[in-house]
């Protein structure tokens, strides 16, 4: 057992320092009839690491990998490559094998970090201040929604048709229990947004309008407008951003109004991981910041003068407030926020800019590649490295049949939004860089196949 | 802030006495290390792509970006060496014991990092069509048998992201499950003692919260408990073994009590370590618990997360489990998402989260479980607890244990700062254990002990390094006790001497700001 380092004389030893027969003595709260005698049934016993990796590659490999075929799948997840220097620095002991820094003197690697990620979230965003990350993108969402009631004292939230359905339904789930009201709709495939629709749904109950941009079928939204609708009221405009890369081209959330900025940090720095972990990027204005949610980094000073980073504000959190505070939320996302950091960091405004142009040049291309397929339309006006395309049959069975030749031709809106008629037809494509010529012909031949 | 003479921010204006000043700052190996956006530039990128793809027209919807976004970029080099450097700021298991009670704080094996990496289950992505992605769903299925089988539970739900959302996950399907029969009720219970998600977690879920006391052992006041259960009462949160270090012996009649109340048992199985492989607390009469991959299952904690809480259930709740979670139906893997919800899994309360849960978690945990085995699981428990009343014993005579004389503990001691000279705290011992090299205990937690320090050493230390740290924790005792007034300047080895807390709430700055916007702001 090559984790434990007691050997049997240590432990006999130990025993004796205790005062105890046996290790079982010490068990001796526990009652008697639920002491398991012979140990856990039903599960194999101690594995070499040989055996371990041998067994787990196994399950590995059947899986078809991301890299290894032609992939265009998005939706909340992005492929894109993630220098070797980031899994590199992720990797150090120090940073892998820390815990929250609750002791900052011996953990100011960690705070500075999330001070710079913090830095680094709030100017992708277009916004005063950010936190130190949050579970994910969904659960940010929520949050955000929970913290528009907090600051106007209304409940009812006026979701886009565009919100990542995923999301909508964590705020579903969420609302039943808190008693926020929701007003949802289905998406169309149409290149005109909602917009009109949520200007009209405001009213003096509204706490926030909450626009996904771009959006779940890639569309991009001026939020202007919405932002300017929502103050009238006194609501507040919740931007959520599932792919951050887009960010290096379009204009911040923040720059036009939008009051709290969350979403998915995943698509810098992360990878996939067939959905988890990720990390939820959230920012706000700073008249706001103790309505908001989770850990906070900030800048003070030690005893001797020198410049230094603690954990702060926490007199919002659950281990002070208890039932008082903003969130239950605990351990966030902190490993995925220091991939976000050092990857943003690598890039840099410049790489970011670039990276930006490149997906979005890919993703035109691609486009007009794929509409030019008899029965093929694109939907979108405007996007960014993602799109949808309305097929002449249903999308869902198409994927598969693609699945079946090799080729991870994107997200059937069939998928997201199951028993909805009017969206069957929906495929939702995302190009990123790491798309190839040969993918590229492949998924346009194959889709020319399925479609016919 | 002075800037010191080579002209970054991070000053040193102070030396330790009798040392020499450097002009960087530095104190050879212990680096001193600017922000990101002192020394990178917008200018600067590490990274090189494809010589230029032929710009077409854009189709931003005329919202292209127009001003600077701020993104300071470095050079490979540079990134590397300025991450590196933060990285030595850290104190980390890596480094040595890390004690933090309620933590378990173990040693994360390699293996897992290496098995979490295999593009096999790394590069997948969560939408990809179910027959692709087979052996995802099977680790999921994997991980999830073990969960039921150590805890002999009924069912477990996969998705919840860390502990926290594991609790709010449990009271979720209470929730729902107490309107189903048209009986929600209001109240839950929780102990003083409690994690302070405990109670948060059930004032999200919409209930309030009141507390139950304990006793003089430190345990759940079983009488106090039973006198307050009543029709509005939903359920009880129990930490079992609980914060004190101290198994709930009354546990079984706690949840019959609470039964019979036509209440649910929820158990925070924060502590799980200390009775995996002993214990199944679905025999203890538990309605659901989470169990923290990242403590029980070795899975890193990553300077704050990202963290893992799988939900094991009992059978009364297992109909109202989130959505969506695997299942195998004719030999093959599905993913149960929201539409076959109607169907056969009508009555979920819902999704908690995008997609299926901490994959890159399951699979560390699943390379951990394997390893260890059922026996070795057993072992882990049975060492966890040894080598916690290890130090109990080895430090009661000098530290206050407040529930020593009752007997053994399970996975961690707690002390209090009684016999403490006037005006010494735990924190003081704390800060000192830092100058030693130790990453202190937990402190002032649980509540109901003056002064607490929560020591839990886990199975992963040795013999040699429990006593090293005993060594250390008995020096400082007695300068505590002797009111050494050098305990209060501790830490002094560290990087930082103790930090201005009240300062940073005072006036919070949570962003680095450019020095001449922040002149232009004054």
């Amino acid at each position: 057992m090559r984790y434990l380092p007691l050997s049997d004389a240590d432990r006999s030893q130990m025993l004796g320092v205790i005062g105890a027969g046996s290790v079982d003595e010490l068990f001796r709260d526990v009652p008697e009839a639920a002491r398991l005698k012979d140990g856990i049934q039903g599960l194999p016993n101690h594995a070499s690491e040989l055996a371990v990796e041998r067994q787990l590659t196994a399950l590995a490999r059947k899986n078809l990998v991301a890299g290894e075929a032609p992939f265009f799948l998005g939706c909340g997840a992005y492929r894109h490559h993630v220098p070797a220097s980031v899994d590199h620095i992720i990797q150090r002991g120090e940073f892998l094998t820390s815990y929250t820094p609750y002791q900052p003197e011996i953990a100011q690697g960690t705070l500075q970090v999330l001070f710079e990620f913090q830095t680094q979230v709030a100017r992708l965003y277009g916004c005063e201040i950010a936190n130190a990350s949050m579970y994910d993108g969904s659960t940010a969402c929520w949050e955000a929604i929970g913290m528009a009631r907090r600051i106007t004292r209304r409940s009812k939230a006026v979701l886009s048709s565009g919100l990542h359905p995923h999301y909508v339904n964590v705020a579903r789930t969420m609302a039943r229990f808190t008693g926020d009201v929701l007003d949802t709709a289905l998406p169309e495939l149409a290149a005109e947004t909602d917009a009109g629709r949520l200007i009209a749904s405001i009213d003096g109950d509204t706490s926030a309008v909450v626009v996904q941009y771009p959006d779940i079928l890639g569309r991009i939204v001026d939020l202007s407008p919405i932002a300017e609708a929502a103050h009238a009221a006194g609501a507040l405009l919740i931007a959520v951003v599932t792919e951050p890369v887009a960010l290096g081209l379009v204009k911040s959330p923040g720059e036009m109004g939008a009051d709290i900025v969350v979403g998915e940090g995943q698509s810098i720095g992360v990878g996939l991981q067939f959905g988890g972990p990720y990390v939820g990027l959230f920012a706000c204005r700073e008249k706001h910041v103790r309505q908001m949610p989770g850990r906070l980094a900030g800048e003070t000073v030690d005893a001797t003068g020198k410049r230094g980073f603690v954990l702060t504000l926490s007199t919002r959190e659950q281990h002070i407030r208890r039932e008082k505070a903003t969130s239950n939320i605990c351990t966030n996302s902190g490993l995925c926020a220091l991939a976000f950091s050092v990857h943003t960091s690598l890039l840099g405004e410049k790489g970011l800019r670039r990276l930006a142009e490149i997906n979005h040049a890919r993703a035109v291309e691609v486009a007009e590649r794929l509409s030019a397929i008899p029965g093929v339309s694109l939907v979108n006006d405007s996007f960014f490295n993602e799109f949808t395309l309305k097929l002449p049959v249903e999308a869902r069975p198409a994927v598969r049949a693609l699945a079946d030749r090799g080729i991870l031709g994107g997200v059937s809106l069939g998928r997201l939004y199951p028993g909805a008629d009017s969206l069957q037809n929906g495929l939702v494509v995302a190009v990123t860089e790491t798309v190839t010529d040969e993918g590229v012909d492949a998924f346009e031949a194959g889709l020319r196949e399925v479609v016919r | 802030m002075t800037v010191n003479p080579s002209g970054w921010r991070p000053s040193s204006p102070v030396n330790e006495p009798g040392e020499q000043a450097t002009v960087t700052g530095n104190r050879g190996l212990m680096l001193e290390e600017p922000l990101l956006f002192e020394i990178g530039d917008i200018e600067t990128t590490g990274v090189d792509f494809e010589a230029g793809t032929a710009s077409l027209e854009t189709r931003l919807g005329g919202l292209e970006r127009s001003r600077p976004i701020g993104l300071a970029g470095l050079s490979e080099p540079e990134a590397v060496r300025h991450y590196t450097r933060l990285s030595r700021q850290n104190y980390a298991i890596d480094l040595g014991l890390f004690p933090l009670g309620s933590c378990t704080m173990k040693h994360n094996p390699r293996l897992n990092e290496k098995v979490a990496r295999l593009p096999g289950f790394a590069d997948i992505h969560p939408l990809q069509p179910v027959d692709t992605v087979q052996g995802a769903l099977e680790l999921i299925d994997l991980v999830g048998h073990w969960l039921i089988t150590l805890t002999g539970m009924h069912s477990v739900a996969m998705s919840p992201k860390a502990g926290a959302h594991g609790e709010l996950c449990g009271l979720l399907a209470i929730r729902a499950a107490l309107e189903a029969r048209g009986d929600p009720r209001a109240v839950v219970l929780v102990p003083e003692s409690a994690h302070g998600t405990n109670p948060a977690t059930a004032a999200f879920a919409g209930y309030r919260v009141e507390n139950i006391p304990a006793n003089a052992a430190g345990r759940v006041d079983l009488d106090a408990l039973k006198a307050r259960l009543a029709p509005d009462v939903a359920a009880v949160m129990i930490t079992n073994p609980n914060t004190c270090g101290l198994f709930e012996p009354d546990m079984t009649a706690i949840s019959e009590a609470v039964h019979a109340a036509g209440a649910l048992v929820y158990c925070d199985g924060a502590n799980f370590n200390a009775i995996v492989g002993k214990v199944r607390p679905g025999d203890l009469g538990i309605d659901a618990m989470h169990i923290n991959l990242h403590k029980t299952f070795s899975t890193p904690h990553g300077g704050g997360g990202p963290g893992s809480g799988p939900v094991v259930l009992s059978a009364a709740l297992t109909p109202f489990a989130p959505l969506p979670f695997v299942e195998q139906q004719d030999g093959r893997f599905v993913l149960v998402e929201e539409e076959t919800s109607g169907e056969h899994h009508g009555r979920s309360f819902g999704r908690m989260v995008a997609f299926h849960g901490q994959m890159g978690m399951f699979t560390r945990a699943a390379a951990y479980m394997m390893s260890h085995g059922a026996d070795g699981l057993r072992q882990v428990a049975e060492d966890a607890v040894l080598n916690a009343n290890y130090l109990l014993r080895s430090l009661d005579d000098v530290l206050d244990a407040p529930f020593g004389p009752s007997g053994p503990c399970m996975h961690e001691a707690i002390f209090s700062d009684r016999g403490f000279a006037e005006g010494f705290s735990t924190i003081d011992l704390a800060k000192a254990l830092i100058d030693e090299g130790f990453h202190p205990m937990t402190m002032y937690f649980p509540l109901v002990v003056h002064g607490a320090m929560l020591v839990e050493p886990t199975e992963t230390e040795s013999k040699a390094a429990l006593d090293q740290f005993i060594l250390a924790m008995r020096s400082i005792a007695e300068r505590a006790k002797a009111g050494d007034p050098g305990l209060k300047a501790a830490p002094i080895h560290a990087p930082r001497r103790r930090l201005d807390e009240t300062l940073a709430a005072r006036q919070p700055v949570l962003v680095y700001r450019d020095p001449e916007a922040a002149e232009a702001a004054e």
